[in-house]
């Protein structure tokens, strides 16, 4: 049942890498209505001002910096996951290990560009170079986020490398046009397999794996330090470079989850990618949440608990404005996946990918939460009649970029899914070869 | 020794500077030249003018000569402008007892940094520590702290700290990324969120000293007027207070003015028990409160001759609420 024959598995995803079908092509006309969308938004906002968006004096951050934030957490949880299944070598992780790393690259591709909507001339972003102070936590980020993405994409690149050389060594055989042929030449960089390249792939690979593993948690942490470093209530907390930490991996397990049920749908994986897959990230899913549960809970009790009147505050705010969100993303978005996953009764497919795409979405709401309560409770109370500069509330602006930026990270993954197996093959057959070590893995 | 003399000697212009704006306002008119130097300029109109001088003299002068006191422009470029006013490190009191809430010292700052109406650099917040305690006005400036959060932040360095203690925002230099607003716990920072649509002066050189003219998509805050502290003249604000609440002065040189009255800050502080607010925070304000004691005016005052929508700001004060709920 777990045995794949070598050439089967090259013309099982040849499908996959043919030419656009009907559906691909109108779900990618979809998306790039949606991005089409933002960039109408994008140009209001760059000729008519950030005036615009729903941002104002007090809450100067909103839905981009929430926006950031979510896909750089879905970026460092591929990351973190990737590089832990990789080097713990979980033998179940070889169908969803792609998937995985391509989250990672596609998600840091668009996350920062929500920094370039937020700040108000990003024309002069070169000054970050050209004048930077390494005292500035923003500045600390440009480093990490800038060293996030050259190792994501090294580490994707070799985790490429032996099915671009598997790809260019069958390209008669599956018929693929001269520019692919190409490509997979160019990319495979003279690959052949022999021992020496071998050793020196897998070393490469473990090194980069280990290194990824910590530069996300030091990026992800960084992030969270440009919050925690300032005096605001609600942001200055010791906790918010773990709690960031671990809620990035929460959503980006949710992200993952959701991926393997989308790709094993349309592309007919049901051979690959199994129930007990499914079970397995669950898992992942549960002990990730429980933790971010605790550090949710532990954050808000001792705010709550003590009487300082800033936290006070931005409590009762929390609890009267936005009560239900509140609720959603942190009971809701918490407990449910946590109980389909418990239940052994209630661990199917559908219901594993429910639970994950709440999870995602608590997760966002998370941020927001975050983000912007904490911004309309300043230390001097907002004395304004101007009700947008009381309360933040996006403009179709903010939500027409939003929705560009998952279009972008859908396109990405389609074209990246014409261009390579979204499973690894070299890796599967690497299971055939070793047929001791098979056995799923299980919970 | 040196040191000293000099500080003895910046002092003294300190103290002249203040002096000579009461005794400029007296004599009405004085050109600039004669205060400080006395000369008798050789060639003229012929016709003389009796004026008096800051040293108490009585001289006579050529009637061409006579002008309102009018000191030059100096140019600070944007490095200058990082440097600061040598030996100096200025100070702000504000007298919560005298505050009415009159508004002058937002027109004159927002009328001498052509300010869009939205925009406020000083404001003033109506406060209440709790249910119990007394409503007062609080007038806010930037804090200009020593220990400032905004400038640590800054990735790029467009806010700084000056040696002469003014926290400045270089616009040309800010990249809008609004970091050093959630920085600030004390709310002194305004963004630019549209073309500000002020017509500058074409004659006119950007300087941080001044901000002119606001441009969209960066960062502004009050700037304590070093374009008037370099003239010797108060900053806008406490120069358009018409109940002398706000003083200003240098901490070195211990003094601090309002305009009308010059007093050792060390003194004011003892003896009208001045605090910093927030001083918890530890960002160190450079910008001292006198507490709203013995008060000129009822806080009620602070209503009269209000426009109905800055009226309409405070309606969510306990205090206004609890007034409202009385019969």
């Amino acid at each position: 049942m777990n045995s794949y024959s070598s050439e089967g598995l090259l013309t099982d995803f040849a499908p996959q890498l043919a030419r656009p079908g009907r559906t691909w092509t109108s779900w990618f006309v979809f998306f790039l209505l949606l991005f089409a969308f933002g960039m109408v938004g994008l140009y209001t906002q760059l000729t008519g001002g950030h005036i615009v968006t729903g941002m104002r004096d007090n809450v100067v951050w909103g839905i981009y910096i929430v926006n950031f934030i979510f896909f750089m957490g879905v970026s460092y949880a591929g990351a973190l996951i990737s590089g832990v299944m990789h080097l713990l070598k979980t033998s179940w992780r070889k169908p969803v290990i792609r998937i995985t790393e391509l989250i990672t690259v596609v998600s840091l591709m668009i996350g920062p560009v929500f920094i370039l909507f937020c700040v108000g001339r990003f024309e002069r972003i070169p000054y970050l170079i050209m004048y930077p102070r390494i005292q500035s936590p923003i500045m600390w980020d440009v480093i990490a986020i800038s060293t996030d993405l050259v190792g994501c994409f090294i580490f994707l690149y070799l985790s490429f490398l032996e099915d671009m050389a598997l790809l260019r060594d069958n390209a008669t055989a599956l018929k693929m046009p001269q520019w692919r042929q190409k490509l997979y030449k160019f990319l495979a960089m003279g690959y052949t397999g022999d021992p020496v390249q071998r050793k020196l792939l897998y070393t490469s690979r473990n090194i980069m794996a280990a290194m990824i593993i910590a530069i996300a948690i030091i990026v992800y942490s960084v992030l969270a330090w440009i919050f925690g470093v300032t005096l605001q209530p609600g942001w200055h907390s010791t906790i918010f470079g773990p709690y960031f930490v671990i809620a990035a991996v929460f959503s980006g397990t949710g992200v993952l989850i959701l991926l393997m049920w989308v790709f094993r749908r349309i592309y007919h994986l049901e051979n690959y990618i199994k129930r007990q897959h499914f079970v397995n990230v669950g898992v992942l899913l549960f002990i990730v949440g429980a933790f971010y549960g605790y550090f949710t809970f532990s954050d808000y009790l001792t705010k709550w608990y003590g009487s300082v009147r800033m936290d006070k505050l931005l409590i009762d705010k929390l609890f009267r404005d936005y009560y239900w969100l509140f609720i959603f993303s942190n009971y809701v978005g918490v407990l449910l996946p946590m109980i389909i996953i418990a239940f052994p009764r209630l661990r199917t497919i559908n219901n594993i990918t429910f639970g994950a795409l709440i999870t995602i979405l608590a997760l966002w709401v998370n941020r927001y939460l975050i983000v912007v309560p904490t911004l309309e409770t300043p230390y001097l109370p907002i004395q304004d009649t101007r009700l947008d500069w009381i309360r933040y509330s996006g403009t179709w602006v903010e939500w027409s970029l939003t929705l560009a930026g998952i279009a972008v990270f859908c396109m990405l993954f389609m074209i990246a899914s014409k261009l390579v197996p979204i499973i690894a093959v070299s890796e599967m057959m690497e299971k055939e070869e070793n047929k001791n070590n098979d056995q799923v893995g299980t919970f | 020794m040196a040191k000293k003399k000099e500080r003895e000697s910046s002092r003294r212009n300190f103290l002249k500077l203040g002096l000579g704006l009461g005794a400029a306002s007296v004599a009405g008119v004085m050109s600039e030249k004669l205060m400080d130097a006395g000369e008798v300029p050789s060639n003229g109109s012929g016709e003389k003018v009796k004026v008096l001088t800051t040293n108490g003299k009585l001289i006579e002068i050529d009637a061409e000569q006579v002008g309102l006191a009018k000191k030059k422009d100096v140019y600070i470029s944007r490095e200058e402008a990082r440097k600061g006013i040598p030996n100096r490190k200025f100070v702000m009191v504000i007298d919560l007892a005298k505050c009415k809430n009159a508004r002058k010292c937002i027109e004159a700052c927002q009328e001498g940094h052509q300010l869009p109406k939205e925009h406020e650099w000083m404001k003033v917040y109506l406060m209440q520590d709790s249910a119990d305690a007394a409503p007062y006005w609080f007038p806010k400036p930037c804090f200009h702290c020593d220990n400032p959060l905004c400038a640590s932040v800054c990735p790029v360095g467009a806010t700084y700290k000056r040696s002469d203690g003014i926290v400045l925002v270089d616009t040309e230099r800010c990249i809008g990324c609004k970091f050093c607003m959630t920085g600030c716990p004390y709310s002194a920072r305004v963004f630019h969120w549209k073309d500000p649509e002020v017509k500058a002066d074409p004659d006119s050189q950007y300087s941080p000293e001044m901000n002119i003219p606001p441009k969209e998509g960066t960062v502004g805050k009050c700037v304590f007027c070093p374009d008037k502290l370099r003239k010797g003249e108060l900053p806008r604000c406490a120069e358009a207070c018409p109940m002398g609440v706000i003083y200003f002065g240098d901490i070195i040189e211990d003094v601090v003015t309002n305009g009308t009255e010059t007093v050792r800050f060390s003194d004011l502080m003892r003896e009208r028990a001045g605090y910093r607010y927030l001083e918890n925070l530890g960002t160190e304000p450079s910008v001292y409160y006198l507490p709203p004691v013995a008060r000129l005016f009822p806080v009620e005052r602070g209503y009269d001759g209000l426009e109905s929508d800055i009226k309409e700001r405070y309606n969510n004060e306990p205090f206004v609420i609890s007034k409202e709920n009385k019969p």
